[in-house]
């Protein structure tokens, strides 16, 4: 329990002064501007966007300004300005198939309808430090055709499952899905608010569940299918007007993750499929989450549920970077109360135990004497 | 010739272009058009809906901030302001061209100026689609000597 705490206002007024001038750092070194981390730190920028949950590349700039780069502290300043706003509506669903391409690759299939594309990547590069990080103007080509999902372009013998339904395979129907901000998350989840609680997941938190399904916790031998990022339009239905209207064009990147079914009594063998959809070019994360959204789905095939990426509970509830720091790093505040009754507690263990120590001790001497 | 703009077309084409771009054309058009602002603007959200596996069942992947403005002219056209971001300018801007849009002094300008924007916008896309159509692989597998 927390006990309130008062006093302390000039000091923390101080601080908050301290750290205003630590984040400015050296006077004669121009400040940064929010449009600068928006235009040169743009993983960073999507990072906040996506844990943070709400897609406004400017805000996130200046929340990580503002946070000094700690970017849990800038998706925390960033979910706690969008609780200040009003809903207007939910969007109509977005066609990641009709994206505007910045990449896309499949490490299963080599000859894809629409061709494969590198993008701006750092696979491939080095990892050698440069200094010196001028750009030579990018090689350019003719624009490809359009680009169909790949999961769109298979299937053709059902060797892998088709998209993600409601309830039973084949139910396709357009149900509002939960939503995780405005209900409590009581378990078991619908997999529409487990990828909600993914995408906003923690990308570190992720990665690691992730990578200990391909260490062996929870078996699936997953295949990339396919990584795309791109741009697309986002539209929402206006009632007055009659008709959707395009509000602006964002960046997201998706994941199909192909993973091995060996088969149920009732399932034919197939490969399945786990999905990550994330704001922003974050591939690391949109990776993980698919690898995890596939884990998560044990109960569907009959896998045993034996690994922590299997455990539902366990892993959305933690997944929130926003919520988890909350509580670890309430620690931090004034505990004076509680640990003045645990220290009460402690005093009173040890004194019990001395005395009866003691008393052992007299007893043992008797016994000693009456033997003698 | 294509077919002239729908006003849906047009709302689109105000929403995407850049913020220059967008003044610069209520600049041109109808700098001083008398009018009121109905509501707004306002940012508020709008929750981004994906589909699981891509073409499945919905699920809501995160918000955005959206900014919104309804502007009726003194001649009585209602115009509405949508766009993604929280730069009310922009949201009213939208508005008033949209409301601009459905006047018959005006109609023609607007059309003409989200035609523009249009093209101006699929150049901008297309340079873009060319960098990234450079960076296209040709994996291919090595056949191993087994046959």
């Amino acid at each position: 329990m927390y006990v309130a705490v008062k006093g302390g206002e000039a000091a923390i007024a101080n601080a908050h002064r301290l750290l205003a001038k630590d984040r400015r750092g050296d006077p004669a070194v121009p400040e940064l501007t929010a449009v600068q981390i928006a235009e040169q730190l743009t993983l960073a920028v999507d990072r906040v966007m996506a844990e943070g949950s709400l897609y406004d590349p400017e805000l996130a700039a200046i929340a990580i300004r503002q946070a000094r780069g700690d970017m849990i502290e800038a998706i925390f300043l960033v979910r706690a300005f969008r609780t200040t706003l009003p809903r207007f509506g939910t969007s109509r669903p977005v066609d990641t198939g009709s994206m505007a391409l910045a990449r896309r690759i499949s490490a299963t299939f080599k000859d894809l309808p629409g061709g494969q594309v590198l993008g701006p990547t750092f696979d491939y590069t080095h990892r050698l430090i440069e200094e010196d990080l001028s750009a030579e103007p990018p090689a350019t080509a003719d624009p490809l055709g359009p680009a169909p999902r790949v999961t769109d372009v298979l299937g053709g013998e059902g060797l892998v499952e088709p998209d993600g339904q409601h309830g039973t395979a084949g139910g396709g129907g357009e149900e509002e899905p939960g939503d995780l901000t405005r209900e409590a998350t009581v378990p078991p989840l619908s997999r529409a608010v487990r990828l909600q609680a993914l995408a906003r997941g923690d990308e570190g938190w992720l990665l690691g569940l992730a990578y200990s399904t391909q260490r062996g916790y929870g078996r699936n031998h997953p295949f990339v299918g396919e990584i795309r990022t791109g741009v697309v339009e986002l539209e929402l239905d206006i009632p007055e007007l009659g008709f959707a209207v395009t509000l602006g064009a964002m960046t997201l990147t998706e994941c199909q993750m192909v993973n091995q079914f060996h088969g149920s009594a009732t399932e034919p063998a197939q490969f399945t499929r786990g999905y990550g959809l994330v704001f922003g070019r974050v591939e690391r994360k949109a990776m993980s989450m698919a690898l995890v959204d596939r884990a998560l789905r044990a109960d569907e095939f009959g896998e045993d549920r034996v690994a922590p990426a299997q455990d539902e509970e366990f892993v959305i509830a933690h997944s929130d970077n926003v919520q988890a720091t909350g509580f670890v790093e309430h620690l931090k505040l004034p505990h004076y109360v509680d640990f003045q009754a645990e220290l009460e507690l402690v005093r009173k263990l040890r004194a019990a135990a001395e005395r009866d120590a003691a008393r052992r001790g007299d007893a043992d001497r008797d016994r000693q004497e009456a033997a003698e | 010739m294509t077919a002239p703009p729908t006003r849906q077309s047009i709302l689109r084409s105000l929403a995407l272009a850049e913020p220059a771009e967008l003044a610069a054309v209520l600049q041109r058009v109808a700098p001083e058009a008398p009018h009121t602002v109905v509501r707004g603007p306002e940012t508020g959200l709008v929750m981004v809906r994906g589909r699981i596996g891509g073409g499945g069942a919905p699920f809501n992947a995160g918000e955005a901030t959206v900014s919104r403005c309804v502007v009726r002219l003194a001649s009585g056209e209602v115009g509405f302001g949508h766009v993604m971001g929280r730069d009310g300018t922009r949201a009213r801007q939208v508005a008033l061209l949209d409301a601009l849009a459905q006047t018959p002094a005006h109609a023609t300008a607007v059309a003409k100026a989200a035609v523009t924007l249009e093209r101006d916008r699929l150049a901008r896309e297309a340079g873009r689609a060319r960098e990234v159509a450079a960076t296209r692989v040709d994996f291919f597998t090595m056949v191993r000597g087994e046959d």
